[in-house]
């Protein structure tokens, strides 16, 4: 790690996600008293990333706030200003906002448990502990909170579900990796193949991004109140760096239906004459265990990839390009596609000229997985299939997941049982990033909950999907559905499902700042 | 097939009576979708005319004039104009008069203009108020509104009677499909090439090949030496301009944001209207025009099949200029959310924008013509969502089908078409469906 990566001010959730404290808990705060909350605040050591490399954690607590928190605490609206326009709005700022996230229909905000209104969280304090010493923690720092003008609208609890989320998926498998120790100049030629390290820009603001610019932060004049307690930021002399070292934390409470998941994989598989499992597994693009549907390609190196993660890391879909093998709609597909800058990697500057232009895309045509068969001469234009450039460069769109599991745990067999009641149960989901609207706003929009991604039609994520009929009349005659998944290599009559029921709702939300430890107390000192 | 042609006209709207036309043109939108604009409205039935692919009525009123204040030079006002724009099927004159004589809802309309004359005639009058955009492009050159319809209507029904088809047999099962389907829907003939579009197109294709070579091969001793001093010189001023040329911040306005989201994500395809000053001075203007030129042709006559370079997703776009070239706007039309849109934009051609956009005055700085630019992310958001204007009315024929969609309806129908198809052909096309 550079030396000029001060990780004394980074929280750790940047770093880790604690994994073995397996217990945690999130308090959701509202400030009552401005004055109080700020000098308790001030006071609060959240655990930073050196901490990490020095000890053994017993527990750590992370803070984050919201726009409306910042403006509850009494910083100055014109500071407020300086982030960035998606966290000042905030996730439920625009009916645009929510229609593009998915959040319509069931997801709506009005129906949230928490993110709106009174209910919009200001304070967010993420504790971790061994999961005995979790219940006395959350005491311990909800008393002293509320003892300190915040008010606490929701503890929410986690369960530790063995890394399994509540369908019964292995979960958190694939994450990007970031280039602490800044080696890596991104838009190389290098980048033409994907890439899995990314620039600390594109988690932490102030630094370097994948375009090679830093990442947009909020800046203080050297003149303006306490400057000098931030960190310098890059440019013009003497400005002072507010969101360096900080991050932007989605958090989105998303409730799962494990009965109904499982129910309609039941009725569904029989209908497809498939099995329940493989056809859960479909829709994921993993097996419950977490191996990928594709096959492996042997020497295949990804930066990035940490050699101990190669058994569920280490593919592309490059080999895959008609979804035969894993349907172009599952969910890691849309998660991360895993393209790369070009869209059929690097093959020397004539065809990279050729690509750049738009007049070929397929070149490298050997799938491995693929029965689908193919005209061979797919190479040079106009034989060219634009549906294989149709996803955007990954590296542009990642997002850093830290989220825990909660609600009671059942397995396939109980789901399936009809006298069980409903688990309640779901995924807390966390995720940081530098630029909401590029990063978890556009997987979100332009590839979780689009029905058009990937030139597919009339499907979304078939796990997170609101299924929400779209365009709606007067624009079209009818409304377009959205609640289809196909998967191809099945007998071409059975391999389109239609009526998938929506199996994810959301709870609750809010876009958070998760502020460097110097920034931190900037803002306590306002 | 039938080509495709568009109509712009620009005329200028007294700025008082800029926010009366701004309401009488939202009349014409559908209830709750600020901009959309229902087919059927009473001023303007788009609807009615099957060969218009897509049709807006934008007030040209820009916010930007402002930035003008680091050179003096430029007048610090300019007009604001009405901009009509049809891209059709067939030829747009005869489109626009027969319109101008159908309409009568497009005269209260330009009534509004300036030099409005009840007297005149009116397809004339527009006529004469037509502009020629510097570049344009068409997504699929020659494919029909008529065709995008009713080759959607065929996957439609092949998409429902796939699952009722009894056999696996390739063979089979498409003669199943085809007797299911047939019938139920009109495939329209598509008729051949008409042969003087032909030519011209031809002739506009090989001229500047022909100019070229006619140099290289009978002056090359003029033609080289002349080439190689353009391009150092054009070169050297090129790169003292952009790192000379004053820096313009582009700030974010929230609410000028929002009010243009307003008009957007109605439907899966979305409208932009962009639009700025020219920096001044004949250099800019004239790389500009060149840039544009080439882009035109490289649109008209090899970017034919789905893609502006790597980008798919764009139906139809223009770039005008207007106000004696001071001016320029840009109008497409995007499948997508806005933020997607500009996101595959920057990845995939942000050479293409840094060419064809960044003599604009504010736009950010660029290294050598293509570098830079565009790739300053942030300030390139900026910029761009702060010269983009809203869409009054905006027209879409098909709406909930994206220009990939229409290419690989087109794919369904031409198997569906086929005397015969070995097996192989079989699976790929049903895997289309």
């Amino acid at each position: 790690m550079r030396l000029d990566v001060d990780t004394a001010d980074i929280q750790a959730l940047a770093w880790t996600a604690f994994g073995p404290l397996t217990g945690a808990s999130y308090l959701l705060l509202r400030v009552e008293n401005p004055e109080a909350a700020r000098r308790w605040l001030g006071a609060l050591k959240p655990t930073s990333v050196a901490d990490i490399s020095s000890a053994c954690l017993a527990e750590a607590t992370q803070v984050a706030i919201t726009a409306a928190g910042l403006t509850a605490l009494g910083v100055e609206k014109e500071v407020i200003d300086r982030f960035s326009p998606e966290f000042v709005e905030g996730m439920t700022g625009s009916p645009n906002r929510s229609h593009r996230l998915g959040d319509i229909g069931a997801n709506a905000p009005e129906s949230w448990e928490w993110g709106v209104g009174e209910r919009e969280p200001h304070v967010l304090l993420m504790l971790f502990a061994e999961p005995d010493r979790m219940s006395e923690l959350e005491a311990k720092t909800r008393s002293a909170a509320e003892a300190s003008g915040l008010r606490a609208i929701a503890a929410l609890g986690t369960t530790d579900m063995g890394g399994v989320e509540p369908f019964g998926f292995l979960d958190g498998v694939s994450q990007p990796a970031f280039d602490w120790d800044r080696a890596r100049t991104p838009g190389t030629k290098a980048d033409r193949k994907y890439t899995n390290l990314l620039a600390l820009g594109e988690i932490l603001l102030g630094y370097y991004n994948e375009y090679g610019f830093p990442a947009d932060s909020p800046r203080v004049a050297a003149h303006e109140r306490n400057a000098d307690l931030l960190p310098i930021a890059a440019g013009p002399a003497g400005a002072r760096d507010l969101g360096r070292n900080g991050s932007y934390l989605v958090f989105r409470q998303l409730g799962q239906d494990v009965r109904g998941f499982w129910r309609w994989t039941h009725e569904e598989a029989a209908r497809g004459g498939t099995d329940l499992k493989s056809l859960a597994e479909t829709m994921v693009g993993r097996r419950m265990n977490g191996a990928p549907l594709i096959d492996f390609e042997t020497g295949l190196s990804i930066p990035g990839v940490d050699p101990s993660d190669r058994d569920v890391n280490g593919f592309l879909f490059d080999s895959d390009p008609d979804g035969l093998a894993c349907p172009l709609g599952a969910h890691i597909r849309r998660a991360n596609p895993r393209t790369a800058d070009s869209p059929a990697g690097e093959d020397g500057p004539i065809d990279h000229l050729l690509v750049m232009l738009g007049l070929t895309t397929r070149r490298l045509r050997n799938p491995t997985s693929s029965t689908l068969p193919w005209e061979k001469n797919t190479t040079v234009w106009p034989y060219l299939r634009r549906e294989d450039d149709a996803v955007a460069s990954s590296r542009f769109h990642r997002i850093l997941r830290r989220g825990r599991e909660y609600g009671e745990q059942i397995d396939v067999s109980q789901a399936l049982d009809p006298a069980r009641p409903d688990p309640k149960a779901g995924l807390h989901f966390l995720c940081l990033n530098s630029n909401i609207n590029r990063q978890f706003e556009f997987v979100q929009g332009a590839w979780i909950a689009n029905a058009k991604f990937a030139s597919l039609t009339g499907e979304q994520d078939p796990l997170i999907g609101n299924r929400q009929p779209f365009p709606l009349p007067p624009v079209c005659q009818t409304p377009q559905p959205t609640d289809g998944f196909t998967r191809p290599g099945a007998e071409p009559q059975r391999r389109r499902s239609v009526g998938v029921p929506q199996f994810i709702t959301v709870k609750g939300g809010a876009y958070f700042f998760m502020p460097g430890l110097r920034a931190l107390k900037w803002i306590a000192s306002a | 097939m039938i080509p495709q042609d568009s109509f712009i006209v620009v005329a200028e709207v007294p700025k008082d009576r800029v926010a009366p036309l701004r309401s009488l043109l939202a009349t014409m939108t559908l209830p709750d979708c600020p901009g959309a604009a229902d087919p059927m409205n009473a001023l303007l039935p788009f609807g009615v005319f099957d060969t218009i692919h897509f049709g807006r009525l934008v007030l040209l009123e820009d916010n930007t004039l402002g930035d003008r204040a680091v050179y003096p030079e430029l007048p610090k006002d300019e007009p604001t104009h009405l901009c009509f724009m049809v891209d059709c099927d067939g030829d747009a004159t005869a489109l626009l008069s027969r319109m101008a004589r159908e309409c009568n809802g497009l005269r209260q309309i330009f009534a509004y203009c300036a030099d409005y004359d009840a007297n005149a005639d009116f397809a004339e009058w527009l006529k004469r108020r037509r502009v020629k955009p510097a570049a344009s492009y068409v997504n699929w050159v020659g494919r029909s509104v008529t065709q995008a319809r009713e080759e959607a209507r065929l996957r439609e029904l092949l998409r429902d009677a796939l699952p009722k088809a009894s056999s696996n047999d390739p063979q089979q099962m498409l003669a199943e499909l085809r007797s299911a389907v047939g019938g139920r829907v009109t495939l329209t003939p598509i008729p051949p090439t008409p042969s003087d579009w032909r030519m011209r197109n031809l002739g506009h294709f090989l001229a500047p090949i022909v100019i070229a070579a006619v140099c290289l091969v009978f002056f090359p001793l003029m033609t080289i030496p002349l080439l190689i001093i353009a391009l150092i010189v054009v070169t050297i001023e090129l790169r003292r301009r952009e790192l000379s040329d004053p820096i313009v911040v582009n700030g974010y306005d929230p609410e000028w944001v929002d009010k243009l989201r307003l008009g957007e994500d109605h439907d899966v395809t979305n409208q932009y209207t962009a639009m700025g000053s020219i920096k001044p001075g004949k250099f800019r203007l004239g790389l500009e025009l060149v840039i544009l030129a080439v882009i035109d042709w490289a649109a008209r006559h090899i970017l034919t099949r789905g893609g502006l370079g790597r980008i798919g997703t764009i139906h139809f776009a223009h770039w005008t200029l207007i106000d004696g070239k001071r001016r320029a706007f840009f109008c497409s039309n995007y499948d997508g959310f806005h933020e997607a849109y500009m996101d595959d934009f920057i990845n995939k051609a942000a050479f293409g924008l840094n060419l064809s956009f960044s003599s604009a005055i504010a736009y950010p700085q660029t290294d050598w013509l293509i570098k830079k630019g565009a790739w300053r992310e942030m300030e390139f958001k900026r910029f761009q969502r702060r010269h983009q204007i809203p869409t009054d009315v905006w027209y879409k024929a098909y709406p909930g089908l994206t220009a990939r969609d229409l290419a690989r309806n087109a794919r369904i129908r031409n198997g569906f078409e086929k005397a015969a198809m070995d097996d192989d052909e079989i699976r790929r096309w049903i895997a289309e469906i």
